[in-house]
């Protein structure tokens, strides 16, 4: 039998795990927590480990969400076994091989994982997620608790949110200033984007965390991303590797991130960021 | 009070990946070396509350003996000492990084009242190795921080989620996992350098179990095998950008 932790505050990336679990070939027991108390990662995976030394399940399988990795942490740390997190693809057998996902997706690790029952997550997007959400049996949470989430506090975000956007349009290094980002926010509000930045521009204190496109920052997956000056390194693609399209605007031809892109300009992005804005004006005053 | 903060080593990856030829590591001849980005966080956080509450910090990562530059680099951001766990350069999986960072922790001379861990390394991405800790001391653990709030022996944290943040409150001695954002990491100073290189490192070299989430090797993802569409050079590119602006029905 595996073992489904139905942890679905994301369901896409649940239904996603129950892809990943129905390609294992065996019987799936979906599991989820009722707990009217709120969010508990050390109460909720102390019923899961109940039910994961009652029923013995062969492996143990959670989405690959913050919460998923999270409570399958605990499970693993409870069990005392081995756990492999976000994984792409698994092969039953005495251990179990995987491959699973590294420096944001930016590299690959094939691995064996010993122990019984094996405990892995689901890594976002490696699969197609399930058409239907499929039974879960839902199961209280323990009654103590370490840490729980105590109170939720709403935050309004002003415009569109990076994550969400449609269009992105993004600063690298080469803005050059924190007052250089005004011909990135012009193009921005232009196309009704969300103005993004890499890493050294947070790092800078050019623009805030909250507008950094990366492994460490957000994950976006929109329509179009024009990437500014930005030169393409691995911890800014974990970032964009969701966008549907890529147009990079950079001086050097040589920059990485043009083996990344589906459209490239070559130059600097104080001419041609500008020159772009005001041709979309004159397109729009023409129709 | 007393706060550890746990770093690892990591290369600089840049923008493309290359790998040794045994394919079990990132060939890193022509890399430089920092921490993960979350850990920085961390202990610039370890450095901020022991200049508001008064104690130590210590910071401690478990690496090759190259590791040594980390843990100045974080001395130099005001870390007062530091604990290195020595290894061979071998690969340690999280259950034994875990095991050997928990013997680090009842060893130390005073306990901690709080111990940072980044959410996740910048590299191997595991996710877990805080919480096995937390778990074999005892101790509740709170994951993916950018706000910590202490006041009398309590910790509020807050953690980002969708659409707002989730507040947890949970006594100290603790262990939380923090994300870059947290705070602003301050540029060393040359100063601050000076001083590290005089600050204490306590060295030892623990024996490395076998790995039970066993790497056999690294793969590349496969190239995108995209081909750019050049539009041109410099602002004579504008209408052709506009031009595919207004095909994906952007205008």
């Amino acid at each position: 039998m595996i073992l489904v932790f139905a942890e679905r505050s994301d369901d896409e990336l649940y239904r996603q795990a129950l892809t990943f679990a129905r390609s294992l070939g065996d019987e799936i027991t979906a599991v989820g927590i009722d707990d009217p108390a709120g969010y508990s990662p050390d109460a909720w995976a102390t019923a899961l480990t109940e039910v994961a030394r009652e029923r013995v399940p062969a492996v143990v399988i959670g989405p690959g969400t913050e919460r998923g990795n999270e409570v399958l942490a605990h499970v693993a740390a409870m069990l005392d076994l081995p756990m492999a997190a976000n994984c792409t693809s698994a092969t039953r057998g005495a251990p179990l091989t995987l491959t699973r996902v590294r420096w944001g997706g930016s590299l690959l690790e094939e691995a064996r994982l010993h122990g019984t029952p094996a405990m892995l997550t689901v890594a976002p997007h490696a699969v197609a997620a399930a058409e239907e959400s499929g039974d879960v049996e839902l199961i209280p949470a323990a009654a103590d608790a370490r840490a729980r989430v105590s109170e939720r506090v709403e935050t309004v975000t002003a415009g569109v949110s990076l994550a969400d956007a449609d269009v992105v349009v993004s600063g690298g290094r080469g803005v050059g200033s924190a007052e250089g980002f005004a011909v990135i926010e012009e193009l921005a509000a232009l196309l009704g984007a969300a103005v993004g930045c890499s890493r050294a521009v947070t790092s800078a204190g050019w623009r805030p965390h909250t507008d950094q496109v990366g492994q460490t920052g957000t994950k976006i997956s929109p329509s179009l991303y024009i990437a500014c000056g930005i030169s393409g390194a691995t911890q800014h693609m974990a970032g964009c590797k969701g966008a549907k399209k890529l147009m990079a605007i950079n001086p050097d031809n040589e920059a990485s991130i043009f083996a990344s892109a589906d459209y490239a300009v070559i130059g600097d992005l104080h001419e041609v960021v500008p020159a772009i804005s005001a041709e979309i004006r004159k397109t729009r005053g023409a129709g | 009070m007393n706060i550890l903060v746990c770093v690892k080593r990591v290369p600089l990856t840049g923008g493309k990946i290359v790998l040794t030829d045994d394919e079990r590591a990132i060939s890193t001849r022509h890399l430089g070396f920092t921490v993960s980005p979350h850990e920085e966080c961390g202990a610039e956080e370890a450095v901020r509350l022991i200049e508001q509450h008064g104690g130590s910090s210590t910071v401690l990562t478990l690496g090759p003996p190259e590791a040594e530059e980390q843990l100045r680099d974080m001395m130099a951001l005001g870390i007062d000492k530091a604990v290195h766990l020595i290894t061979d350069g071998a690969e340690w999986d999280p259950q034994a990084t875990a095991g050997a960072i928990v013997e680090a922790i009842r060893a130390a001379p005073e306990p901690y009242d709080l111990v940072l861990f980044g959410n996740e390394s910048a590299d191997a991405g595991n996710y877990q190795v805080a919480i096995r800790v937390a778990h074999k001391l005892g101790l509740p653990v709170v994951t993916g921080i950018k706000r910590i709030t202490v006041s009398d022996g309590q910790l509020r944290l807050e953690q980002e989620v969708a659409g707002g943040r989730d507040i947890y409150e949970v006594p100290s001695p603790a262990v939380v996992t923090v994300k870059e954002g947290l705070n602003l990491p301050r540029y060393p100073s040359v100063p601050g350098r000076l001083r590290a290189k005089r600050k204490p490192v306590e060295g030892t070299s623990p024996a490395r179990p076998q790995p039970q989430l066993e790497m056999i090797r690294l793969v590349l993802p496969p190239d995108s095998g995209k081909q750019a569409e050049v539009l041109g050079k410099g602002a004579d590119a504008a209408p052709a950008v506009v031009n595919i602006l207004s095909e994906l029905g952007l205008l």
